[in-house]
């Protein structure tokens, strides 16, 4: 006998655990199966890409810490990337390095979350993100150390970056240096080959590599899928030019193989930081920029705003969640005209929809888990 | 390094397929025909000196008198990138057609362009509001969402903190 039954919607979210901030997806059920999944998004939207045309230049760089704040240094990086491309910057070299170092610490960072909270979704309830915060908490004392802050960074400056590093940070950032792939071997230990996370993730949420550039995807995901595309290799911003790193690549395009690109990463970024943190020169960390020219006669010295030319540029980099892009348009006024972020998180979850239909609820929270979305960086 | 193909180039390789659909080349980007945009689209990820399968981003730009929406599309084959427009004078009823079914990574694109900048992207299989609710009032990233006081448009002509007149309580 066969049960007729009626198809059943099931909020997950806003306020749930595996959707990592305030995000909701509704899913259409009939039974255990999933027959559709729409995303609920907005809860976060600040609208920054219109608070950015009320202010100058400088003064945006604090929101790109605020769209993925568990990446800043990446989304700074990005946008000062793309206003100097726009008025033409030359950055000196030791910014160039200082930047590439904390880029990577940074992702470090960020992995280390994606892959604790990944950890938890898919059941391995808290402990192995904690031991994923302790480590980088070591990170974020790096950061506490060169800038100030600890989660808003605002370290990257138009022309540079906004100061030299302590003479403390080189020694502690080389013990962490040493220290940290012993971590890496714990967290592979721990989770690569364990049953649960291999049983719960093998096959699950498959995107080709076809698939996953139709729809724009970037980042771990696109690796994952077996596409060896990389901006730090591509198209070599700050120093990734001069160091000597691979690409980390998956073949089955599933959920475990992003998770296990993600830990390969994890190996590459500490390959960068040890080149890095023999190959940084001395120098300035700070171009100068092209505003003092334009100080009126007679009028009180007063720091006067950069103004772009009139134009538009395209910045990208490769941040930990994918290519995170700015474009920016001038109009040589000293607040820009247009100010659009291409945020990874957002458009990584265009396929989501494909990847969870047919799919089961359980499956569908590790789907999610690993895109790895910071919802910040959704709703901007 | 990824090769930046203008809009110049972009916009003769355009031209010798389809006579007359580029409006305008600047270096930044080729202008198209709104007409032609798809079949365009279409050529551009299908040409096999092209291959521009990955679309980076779609957004639209108010510039006062008319909308632009700005594709910028990569080659992950060639390492080559490349950026097209499209320009529409209509403010009342912008329309656009959707580009969906040659990238569906422009889905969330064009319903977030659709949700602030309010630009109907025709073909698209879900254009909803995707940031702010059904039946909010107007587009905020419309340069005339908001107008100030004195019909002030946004944008800031002057630093708060730079010698010159006071701003009268802007900044």
């Amino acid at each position: 006998m066969t049960l007729k039954t009626e198809p059943f919607v099931v909020n997950v979210g806003p306020q749930h655990p595996s959707t990592h901030g305030v995000f909701r997806l509704r899913l259409t059920l009939d039974g255990e199966r999933i027959l559709d999944a729409d995303m609920v998004m907005g809860y976060l939207h600040r609208s920054m890409e219109k608070l950015a045309e009320e202010r100058t230049y400088t003064q945006n760089i604090p929101f790109t810490d605020r769209t993925d704040y568990l990446s800043a240094m990446t989304g700074n990086l990005a946008y000062v990337m793309a206003v100097e491309q726009l008025c033409g910057i030359e950055v000196p070299a030791r910014a160039l390095w200082l930047r590439t170092i904390m880029a990577e610490l940074q992702r470090l960072a960020s992995h280390c979350m994606a892959i604790g909270i990944f950890a938890n979704d898919c059941g391995a309830w808290q402990t192995p993100v904690m031991h994923m915060m302790r480590d980088r908490e070591k990170i974020l004392d790096l950061f506490e150390m060169a800038c100030g802050a600890r989660l808003t960074l605002n370290y990257m400056r138009i022309g540079g970056v906004s100061r030299d590093i302590p003479p403390e940070f080189m020694p502690a950032t080389r013990k962490f240096v040493r220290e940290f792939p012993k971590k890496i071997a714990e967290y592979e230990d721990l989770l690569l080959e364990n049953e649960i996370i291999v049983a719960r993730s093998r096959g699950v949420g498959v995107l080709t590599a076809d698939q996953a550039i139709a729809h724009s995807v970037s980042g771990p995901m696109l690796r994952g899928s077996g596409v060896a595309w990389d901006i730090r290799k591509a198209d070599p911003y700050a120093a990734y030019g001069k160091v000597d790193f691979d690409i980390a690549v998956g073949t089955n395009g599933d959920v475990y193989d992003r998770f296990v690109v993600r830990i390969a990463e994890m190996h590459q970024s500490i390959r960068i930081l040890e080149q890095a943190l023999d190959m940084i020169p001395e120098g300035p960390v700070h171009a100068q920029l092209p505003t003092a020219t334009v100080q009126p006669i007679g009028q009180p010295v007063a720091p006067l705003a950069l103004r772009p030319p009139v134009g538009e540029a395209y910045g990208r980099i490769e941040s930990p969640r994918g290519e995170i892009g700015y474009y920016i348009v001038s109009d040589g006024s000293p607040a820009p005209f247009r100010f659009h972020i291409r945020s990874p998180s957002y458009i990584n979850l265009t396929p989501l929809k494909l990847m969870t239909v047919g799919a089961t609820v359980a499956d569908a929270i590790v789907i999610l888990g690993s895109v790895d979305i910071v919802v910040g960086e959704i709703d901007r | 390094m990824t090769t930046i193909v203008t809009g110049l180039e972009i916009a003769h390789k355009i031209e010798q397929r389809f006579p007359g659909a580029v409006v305008e080349a600047t270096p930044e980007a080729a202008v198209i025909d709104t007409d032609r945009l798809l079949d365009v689209c279409t050529f551009l990820r299908d040409d096999d000196d092209l291959r521009y399968a990955f679309l980076n981003s779609v957004t639209a730009v108010d510039q006062l008198e008319l909308f632009e929406v700005v594709y910028h599309m990569t080659s992950i084959r060639d390492n080559k990138t490349t950026a097209i427009k499209v320009r529409i004078t209509d403010r009342d009823a912008p329309r656009v057609p959707s580009v969906t079914d040659v990238w569906p990574g422009a889905h969330l694109q064009e319903r977030e362009a659709y949700d602030l900048m309010g630009i109907h992207f025709e073909g698209h299989p879900d254009l909803r509001r995707i940031f702010l609710w059904d039946g909010f009032a107007g587009h905020p990233l419309r340069k005339d969402f908001l107008n100030m006081p004195g019909g002030l448009m946004a944008g800031l002509e002057r630093f708060p903190g730079e010698p010159g007149e006071s701003l009268g309580g802007r900044g």
